[in-house]
């Protein structure tokens, strides 16, 4: 399972990105995307932005759940109450997705509830950080976040959680 | 015994105090120290020559409000006494927090604050422009306030930091150190 986590600001300008793999069963927390699907995972992304806005007004939940999916690429989304969105592509690896044995563990099957709910204390962390990270004085609005403080809590966050 | 009652002072008359919202100190403070190294153009040396001079004005005014609340119209017997009511009284009152008091030279004219806590830095990373971390010092207003402070009941101190944990240092510590006391001067004679 690989994961690429971007924030979105309001102008869908990307203030922040981040790659990293799973921690869980075993996993080292390394990105396993080939050097194409990188590049591509920025498109895929991005592309997405068109179905959170037809998402975001259906419920009055900040967590949107998996709202795209592009081939083996799932999409999950989080807005956060100012119109930033933070997008989760998720990339169930080839044989984890065959296996329907262990199709309960987060990364296997990407619609599950227990992944749901992984991604959700994900981007519940992820928020608090970057609530604090936009409060620093020096930090404008729409502004990248440079912040490596704010990186290594969302590294933090994602070998917790994902 | 005279530590534990400045303690007790400046914890009762904080109670006693109308108190604002952190946050709205902290993102205050902030804002006037981004919009200053904005101003200068992020000259962070003129920065906190700047800031210096706004705590001093602050502390020269705020002398009198301390002095009032804290109903200790006493003088100071040395200037121990007077580090033990900054770091117990006048930082409990105005910031709740009691930095500790340490590193006294021998002739007893410096000492160090050190912070554990600073409520003005909360949330707040220095720019990573690879100077603000060797040439800010965030906080720097405090110097002033001391300074003007002081200055007002007849001590002229130098404060400066030393180290801050913004820049990551281990920790935040302030060094004053009393340069005179000033005598009260006559007027220049008219002739």
């Amino acid at each position: 399972m690989s994961y690429y986590f971007a924030i979105i600001g309001t102008q869908d300008n990307p203030l922040f990105e981040y790659e990293f793999g799973t921690s869980k069963q075993g996993g080292d927390g390394q990105a396993r995307f080939s050097e194409q699907a990188r590049h591509l995972n920025q498109f895929v992304l991005h592309s997405s932005l068109d179905i959170v806005e037809e998402v975001q007004w259906t419920n009055g939940q900040l967590y949107l759940k998996v709202i795209d999916k592009f081939f083996n690429n799932y999409i999950s989304c989080f807005m956060t109450g100012g119109n930033v969105k933070f997008l989760l592509l998720h990339q169930p690896t080839a044989t984890a997705a065959g296996a329907t044995r262990n199709s309960t563990s987060v990364g296997a099957n990407p619609t599950s509830p227990q992944t749901e709910e992984a991604i959700k204390n994900f981007f519940n962390e992820v928020y608090e950080n970057y609530i604090k990270a936009i409060m620093s004085p020096f930090h404008k609005v729409n502004m990248e976040i440079r912040s490596p403080v704010f990186r290594q809590r969302v590294a933090a966050a994602g070998r917790k959680y994902l | 015994m005279a530590s534990s009652k400045a303690s007790r002072l400046g914890e009762d008359r904080r109670t006693r105090m109308d108190k604002v919202n952190a946050e709205l100190v902290v993102l205050t403070y902030g804002t006037i120290v981004a919009q200053l190294c904005k101003d200068f153009d992020s000259d962070y040396v003129e920065v906190n020559k700047q800031l210096d001079k706004m705590g001093y004005n602050i502390g020269m005014r705020l002398i009198e409000d301390y002095l009032a609340k804290s109903n200790t119209v006493r003088r100071c017997s040395s200037f121990r006494e007077t580090a033990e009511m900054i770091a117990k009284v006048g930082f409990k009152i105005f910031l709740n927090i009691t930095p500790a008091i340490t590193n006294w030279t021998s002739d007893g004219k410096q000492f160090s604050l050190v912070f554990d806590e600073n409520p003005f830095a909360d949330f707040v990373e220095l720019p990573d422009d690879g100077r603000a971390q060797d040439e800010l010092w965030y906080s720097n207003i405090m110097c002033g306030v001391l300074r003007g402070a002081l200055e007002m009941v007849q001590m002229q101190v130098e404060a400066h930091f030393v180290s801050d944990v913004l820049r990551g240092n281990d920790t935040t510590e302030m060094r004053i150190s009393l340069i005179r006391y000033i005598d009260d001067e006559l007027p220049p004679e008219d002739d």
